[in-house]
């Protein structure tokens, strides 16, 4: 059985499609990434999975129940984490945490081994008010909370974005951890780099998913010749770039330009005809998932 | 004159009897495109502010755009572009309404503001965007917008606070071309940026742990220097070593 089965789902705020026709299916224990600019409806998503609001069509389950007629038994078994901070920045550590487990009618001892690992790295400041927390401290807290009542399914909404490259890293970590322990985690993310770390993702865009599959699978779906590009003046090489024969396409990727070339792209032509640019070196490099989400959403 | 746009020299901000930036010295030439990298908490925004003349450093001297960080903030604030991280653009206003009243606080004549602004929807090829309202154009376009507005006083450096944050891969590179074009163009670029693959587009890359700049270099000679492949690597080398967190 899945974890969560979304079909077909749709949501409009007026003019504007959020979610437009969203399908796809998480596995029990699997940890499943929604990857997406903002604008892409992970957030809508999330909030009717949530059973905080309700799709204007389609359907989707959650460990079995109905989002719509069941709402009540999901929200017994979901945690969720919403993108912006939400827990009360004027109770303490300890009381944000008791609260919840209150709400939940459960007693933190009895969840204690599943947050402990969490929990433990703020316990020290557990009599600080949530607003005085960090940025990074207050994720931690969030994640405690949602975790506290031992939820089957987590739902985690951008719990990375503006966090430092070592603390998106280890709060993956984190999240490696709970799924051993057999949680479903859905979670979205707009850093394309952090797709790895899923065992499947869903590429969002604009209210529409451009491609489901493992991060493996997504990039050997990538069926172009890919080069990467590099020269003294970066600017100059990408707009000459641009104009060379065979030159589908040129962007900026990181310390190189990736560039698509046609079945008459040659090398040592493009040599030829990029002879101004000084220090140019070209070698065919492997797509990521970046690459493949730019594809796809030229489609 | 000197070339240098911003040069600092042991810069130094304490709130109470915690120092958040502690005597970071740095130069940034004119045209470069300079990258302020730092862990959450290391004291990039308290830098950013000094830098930007929103808050006067306790110790240490230096000049941003010629005028003079520890007395002349008034000044920088005029002299300097600035976007936020958070599109801080009139949503209930045109695109030419919002480009008025920012050149109007800059104080940019009404001729000079006209030629400006034409000028500048030509080059984003926005002319005919003129009386469209801000709210409801799409993301990319709001960020090369803010960026107009950011430099419509034609600064000579540009502050860029996280200016991609959560924009689509394309629209983001968008971006970074429109960066490279007025780097090109002469105007300095200073940006703050998560996105390490970002890190590897500037000219050189200061990163700042607990409230010290611990490297500064190309991405080349400091993915050389530790002995790195990418630049996130050389950040994860420095950062975990980092004492405080935010």
């Amino acid at each position: 059985m899945s974890a969560i089965k979304v079909e077909n789902i749709s949501k409009s705020f007026g003019k504007v499609k959020a979610l437009d026709g969203i399908s796809f299916d998480v596995k029990r224990g699997e940890l499943f990434g929604l990857i997406g600019p903002d604008g892409a409806g992970k957030t809508t998503l999330f909030r009717v999975l949530a059973t905080l609001l309700n799709p204007d069509e389609g359907g989707a389950e959650v460990d079995g129940f109905d989002i719509v007629k069941d709402y009540h038994a999901i929200r017994e078994r979901v945690g969720y984490m919403p993108g912006r901070f939400s827990l009360y920045q004027d109770l303490t550590v300890e009381e944000n945490l008791n609260f919840f487990a209150a709400l939940f009618g459960v007693k933190v001892e009895d969840s204690y081994d599943l947050v402990a690992p969490i929990y433990r790295q703020i316990e020290p400041f557990k009599t600080r008010r949530a607003g005085k927390l960090s940025g990074g401290m207050k994720q931690k807290l969030a994640l405690s909370c949602a975790l506290i009542h031992r939820p089957s399914v987590l739902f985690l909404d951008e719990p990375t974005t503006g966090v430092d490259a070592v603390s998106r890293s280890e709060f993956w970590d984190m999240l490696a951890d709970l799924k051993q322990r057999g949680i479903t985690i859905l979670v979205s993310t707009p850093y394309m780099d952090e797709a790895s770390r899923c065992d499947r993702i869903a590429l969002c865009n604009e209210g529409r998913i451009l491609g489901i599959d493992t991060p493996t699978d997504i990039v050997a779906g990538f069926d172009s010749s890919l080069y990467a590009i590099k020269g003294d003046n970066m600017y100059q090489l990408l707009l000459a770039a641009r104009k060379a024969n065979g030159v589908r396409e040129c962007y900026p990727f990181g310390e190189a330009h990736h560039m698509i070339a046609d079945a008459e792209f040659d090398v040592e032509q493009f040599k030829a005809e990029l002879v101004e640019v000084k220090g140019l070196h070209i070698e065919p490099t492997k797509p990521s998932i970046e690459d493949m989400f730019i594809k796809l959403m030229k489609q | 004159m000197s070339d240098y746009i911003i040069s600092v020299k042991e810069l130094t901000k304490c709130f109470g009897d915690f120092t958040a930036v502690n005597r970071i010295s740095f130069d940034v030439q004119r045209g470069e495109i300079f990258g302020f990298l730092g862990a959450n908490g290391a004291g990039k925004t308290t830098a950013m502010r000094m830098l930007c003349g929103l808050s006067y450093p306790t110790s240490g001297s230096g000049t941003v755009a010629g005028w003079d960080v520890m007395r002349e903030g008034e000044q920088i604030k005029r002299h300097i572009g600035y976007m936020s991280q958070k599109f801080s653009l009139y949503n209930d206003l045109t695109v030419w309404e919002n480009i008025r009243l920012f050149a109007g606080i800059y104080g940019l004549s009404k001729a000079e503001t006209e030629k400006r602004a034409a000028e500048a929807l030509e080059r984003l090829n926005f002319s005919s965007e003129r009386n469209t309202l801000v709210g409801s154009l799409p993301l990319g376009w709001k960020q090369k917008l803010s960026f107009a507005v950011a430099t419509i006083h034609r600064p000579k450096v540009v502050f860029l606070d996280e200016p991609t944050g959560g924009v689509d891969p394309i629209t983001r590179r968008q971006f970074w071309e429109m960066i490279y074009e007025a780097a090109d163009g002469g105007t300095t670029i200073f940006v703050t940026t998560h996105y390490m693959d970002e890190a590897e587009y500037c000219s050189r890359v200061s990163i700042m742990v607990d409230g010290e700049v611990r490297a500064l270099d190309t991405p080349a000679r400091l993915k050389e220097q530790f002995a790195a492949e990418s630049m996130d690597e050389v950040f994860r080398i420095l950062a975990r070593g980092a004492k405080r967190g935010e």
